[in-house]
Order: structure tokens, then sequence, then C-alpha cells
């Protein structure tokens, strides 16, 4: 048995990038992690309108936010600042009456917002009637937690199927010998990487459709926003989330190392993404690592497609932070997968009867 | 000459893997590059088809297009059939309807491998997985192609069907290179390079390296080595004498191709 304990030993001693994600890894994810895990709300984005609006904006104080006061706007606004995502909460308050609109897809931040209002406005026959206020829950009236599941786990299952399998793609054909003879074909770095991502794309673009469905159907989430504009988000999620794989896959020896990797790409999005935490809730620190992942804005679209036919004039941010990261993350594998597949075409195009020379 | 390399030098890190070797690949002639394990060979063909770029010297090849290659690895996809691998390879050469077909139904002929053209490249023999990857570098018809020790572990009936694969392919005009370590395949090439630590030790015809073996060559019985410069060829010893002058009772005996290579490894270790 020793002579296996110290096999294995020298083996992983050579292998350092194992040993350094063993050692480092797990206090690098606890802390992160640990300063992401809070199901507490510290700050609640508040827009407030109608005639009373600035003196009921002074009067708010944390966790609302008051991100914006307008007198002049009335319900209509508040309802589609909570569509557009831009608050969680409006306050509509007008002469002797205050109407609360809340986010319903924003479980815990609604049940804090629910809990501070109770305690500064008492309703029922006791409180005074220009203190009363009438909240509303839209969206997903009843919290429930399926409803805002469904649309970020969708993405999460793709992430976690894509970003892993397609991780593996390159590193496969560098194990078997075939990445040489790849390299002497005619083909371009471009090609090689969109022809291993195309059929993973359709698979899981079909696999994404199916989640969706049986998200609708088994646990009644509604849809209730345009199917071309969500069907764009997920093409430039899956894309993005597909060429992590990709970069993984190129810049990994072997599929061990591609393994650790995609782990490492794929664990802090089910934590640090909003699916299961608020943004809002993280360390500063922390909120910066999400606006990282694409699944953040893949769940801002989602959730707002589905829950609350958030129109596609309001996901512009979302959508063109995906369509960066596409172009960044394909652009960085094709770059590293370059360098693999033509080492000798980063000094001199090769034609054929003039000879590659390099000077001696 | 055509194709092939100048005076190439390359050097991974502080370690020169190649130090200024020649190897001339020419249309319908075979080239072999015969060496020992860490010879420098396998650089020698990645620089040939661009794998590995040089650090000074000439690389002469044709476009990317018209190179076929197996790297010493097997060089096919285990997980498609036999058929899948050479549809593959004619899809990324851009190969039409008819000529996918005729040189498809050519290649499985020649490879012997029509018969297994619906198996998966990983249920192959290694012999058979080595004369489909030969197949499918010559699948579009290279004018150079490259292999990459290409008969390494393979049976001696599959060894002599994948000689026969590739001197036909230069009969019909394309320029073979083919790294070796085995000895009596050199004998086989046009022309051959032997390598020692990245270094060529000689070069030319296998004639021409045999009548060129410096000083003489003598063969001895006994149990013990007749001098420093003496190996074990069957029951007897071999006896290289760089002078010319054999000590006495060792017999002069003319040298084939594999104590040709000897001498030439020990004449270079002489004069480093």
């Amino acid at each position: 048995m020793w002579a296996m304990v110290a096999k294995e030993f020298r083996e992983l001693r050579r292998d350092r990038r194992t040993v350094a994600m063993m050692i480092a890894l797990p206090v690098v994810m606890l802390v992160v992690f640990g300063y992401a895990a809070s199901f507490n709300v510290h700050s609640i984005p508040t827009v407030v309108v109608g005639p009373g609006a600035r003196q009921v904006a002074s009067s708010l104080h944390s966790p609302f936010d008051v991100v914006d006061v307008d007198p002049t706007a009335g319900p209509p606004t508040a309802r589609s600042r909570l569509r557009d995502g831009q608050a969680v909460v409006a306050v509509v308050a007008s002469w002797g009456r205050l109407l609360v609109l809340m986010d319903g897809t924003q479980l815990f931040s609604v049940e804090t917002a629910e809990d501070v209002l109770a305690k500064m406005m008492p309703s029922g026959p006791a409180a005074s009637p220009n203190r009363r206020a009438e909240v509303q829950i839209l969206y997903d009236p009843k919290l429930t937690t399926s409803w805002v599941m469904v649309p970020g786990l969708a993405g999460l299952i793709l992430v976690f199927i894509g970003t892993l399998i397609t991780s593996l793609g390159v590193v496969r054909e560098r194990q078997a010998g075939t990445l040489e003879q790849l390299a002497v074909m005619p083909f371009r770095a471009w090609e090689v990487i969109a022809g291993k991502i195309a059929p993973y794309l359709m698979v899981a673009a079909a696999d994404l459709v199916l989640i969706v469905v049986v998200g609708m159907v088994v646990f009644h989430v509604p849809f209730r926003g345009n199917v071309a504009t969500f069907a764009l988000g997920a093409a430039l999620f899956l894309l993005v989330t597909l060429g992590m794989g990709v970069l993984i896959s190129t810049v990994s020896q072997n599929q061990g190392q591609a393994i650790q990797l995609a782990f490492m790409v794929v664990l802090p999005q089910v934590l640090l993404s909003g699916l299961i935490f608020p943004v809002t809730s993280m360390a500063a620190g922390v909120q910066w690592i999400s606006f990282l992942l694409p699944l953040t804005y893949f769940i801002e679209i989602s959730r707002g497609v589905m829950l609350k036919a958030t129109p596609i004039s309001a996901l512009w941010g979302p959508l063109g932070v995906l369509a960066l990261l596409a172009v960044v993350v394909l652009g960085l594998a094709v770059t590293r997968f370059r360098r693999d597949l033509a080492p000798s075409s980063r000094r001199t195009e090769l034609r054929e009867s003039s000879p590659e020379s390099v000077a001696s | 000459m055509r194709w092939g390399l100048d005076a190439v030098h390359v050097r991974f890190g502080q370690r020169v893997a190649l130090a200024g070797v020649t190897v001339p690949v020419d249309p319908a002639r075979v080239t072999v590059v015969v060496g020992g394990d860490g010879a420098g060979k396998s650089t020698c063909l990645k620089v040939l088809v661009g794998l590995v770029q040089p650090e000074a010297g000439v690389v002469r090849r044709p476009s990317k297009g018209r190179i076929g290659f197996v790297p010493a690895t097997a060089g096919i996809y285990v997980d498609l059939t036999v058929e899948e691998n050479l549809e593959f390879s004619a899809d990324a050469y851009r190969l039409s309807a008819a000529e996918r077909r005729e040189r498809g139904g050519e290649i499985l002929e020649r490879t012997g491998l029509a018969e297994a053209r619906k198996r998966l490249g990983g249920q192959l023999s290694g012999g058979m997985q080595r004369k489909l990857a030969v197949g499918i570098a010559l699948l579009h018809s290279p004018a150079l192609l490259v292999l990459d020790e290409p008969t390494t572990g393979v049976d001696p009936v599959s060894r002599a069907e994948l000689w026969r694969l590739i001197s036909r392919a230069a009969a019909e005009g394309t320029a073979v290179a083919v790294a070796t370590t085995y000895v009596n395949e050199a004998a086989r090439a046009t022309s051959v390079v032997l390598l020692e630590a990245g270094e060529a030790l000689a070069s030319g015809s296998p004639d021409a390296i045999l009548r060129n073996v410096p000083g003489a060559l003598g063969a001895a019985r006994g149990a013990s080595r007749p001098t420093p410069l003496s190996w074990r060829r069957g029951i007897e010893w071999r006896v290289w004498a760089p002078t010319g002058v054999l000590p006495g009772g060792v017999e002069t005996v003319d040298p084939d191709f594999e104590d040709a290579v000897v001498v030439a490894a020990l004449a270079g270790e002489s004069r480093r």
C-alpha cells in the first residue's frame, strides 16, 4: 500500500495546479461564499411616485434605498419601474393613501420589505387611516419559490452541462493526439472552436426548451413575456457558457485539470449569481464577482421575461453584458487555441513555393 | 530540395532539440529520419508540418491543404467508425462527392479496411489503427506526407502492409517523410537522415551511407568486448576501428545499415 501512497504523492506533487487548487481553493471559496451566503437584505431599491412622493421618500429609511422620487408620476410608472427591474418596491403616495407595489420575483427583499413596512405602518382597524398602506405583490403574489427558482435553475443546469461537457472537448483531442492532426488540417482556430460549440449549442438550446416547458407544466411557472427576447438572451448566455468550457479546455493539459477548472467556474455561479442569495445582500467585493458571471444576467433576463413580461427595451443592459462576455470569452478561446493550432503562423504566413525562412 | 528542412535550429527552453539539421523531402521519394528515442525525429517532422517554430533555418512545405500528417499517437477518432473518420477528413479537405467516393473506396481497399468500415476506430487493432491513420492522411492526395513512427508497436505483417502504402504513395509522386526507430526500415528509403541528440550524424541514400562508413568494421567472437568501440550483433561482436586498422584476430566484414547507424553514433560521440 505504501508504494501506492508514495506514487500518488509523487504524481500529485508534479501536478502543481491540482495541489494549488486543493490547498488554496477551499480557503478562497469559504471566504467568498461566506460573504455571499446571506438572506439578510440590507438594501431594497425603492421608487416613490405620486403627489406625496417627497414627504414619503423622506420618511423611508433603511433597508429602503430610494433610487428615484417622481411626484408627477402615477401607478403606471411605478409598475413599469418594477417590471423593468429598476426597483423592487414602488410606493405610490396619493393624498391620504399609500399604495405599495412589490416585485414578487425578489422573494427575500419582499419578505423583508413587508416586515419593515408592518412595523412602520401597522394595518388593521387600530391604525390611523392616513397611515394605512395597501400592499400589492406583483408577478408572484403568493411568493411561490418554484416560480422564482425555475427560470434561474434552467440557466444553472445549462451552466453545468454546457461548461463541463465542452471543457473536455479540446483537451480530449490533446490527450488523444488528434489535436496535432487538426493543427495540420486546413482549419482556422475559430472554425475548430465554432465546430466544437455548434452541436452542443443546439443540444443545450433543446435542453433549455425542455426545462422551461417542464417548469411550466409541472410547477405552473408562467411565461408572460416575449419568446424572442428570451431566446436572444438564452442564445447569448449559451454562447458564453459553452465558450467558457472551450476556453477552459484550451488552457488545460488533461481532463482532470479541465474538470477542476470547470468546477471553479460553475460553483461560484450557484452561489453568487443571485439564484439563491440576493446579490444586493452580498458584501460589495463579492457583488463584483457576481457581476462577472453570465448566470447573473441570464437570471435577470429569464425571470424578467417569464414572470414580469419585461420588454427587450429594459433588458439591453444584461443582453449587452452577455454579448460582451461572449465576445471576450470566445475571443480568448480562439486566441489561446490559435497557439496550439498554428505556432508557425504567428510569425510567417506560409505560402506554397515561398519557403518559410527564419533568419539564421 | 522541393520540401524539407535546411539547417534548422530548434530550442525548447535551454535544451537544443535540433542543431542545424537538414532533411530534404522530394516528390516521389521516401525520406526516413532514423534515430533513437529523444534524437529529435518528431521535432523534425513537427517543424516540417508547422507545429514547431524553428529558431533559425529554412523550412519548405506546401500549403496546409496539401499536407498529410500522422502524429506519433493514434491519429484517429476512436469514437468514430472507419468510414466516419475518412468522412471527417474528406470534409476537412473539402473533397468533392466524386473525389470522396473514389478516394475513399481506394483507401479502404489499399489499407485492407473495407471489411471493417463500420467498426469504431477504438475497436481496431493497433496495426489497423495505424493503417487507417495513414489512409486518412493520404485521402486528399497530399503533396507531402509526413508520418511520425507509423510502424512503432505494429506486428511485422502490418508493418509490411504500412510500408506498401507508403511506397505506393511515393510511387504516385507524393513526397514522403517518415520517422522511425527501426534501423532496417531506413533501408527502404530513397534518402536517410541519421539523427542523434538533435544532430544529423549522416545523410544521403542508404547505399551512400553504407559506402561512406568511416574506418574499418570487423567481426569477432568471444565472451569479452574486444575493444571499447565494439557492440553485440547476435553471437558475434562488431568491432569498429576509426583508423581503418582492425586489431589482430578480427575478421573484416561489410557493414549493413544497422552497423552504419551504430558507427555513425560512435563517430558522433567521439566528435563531441
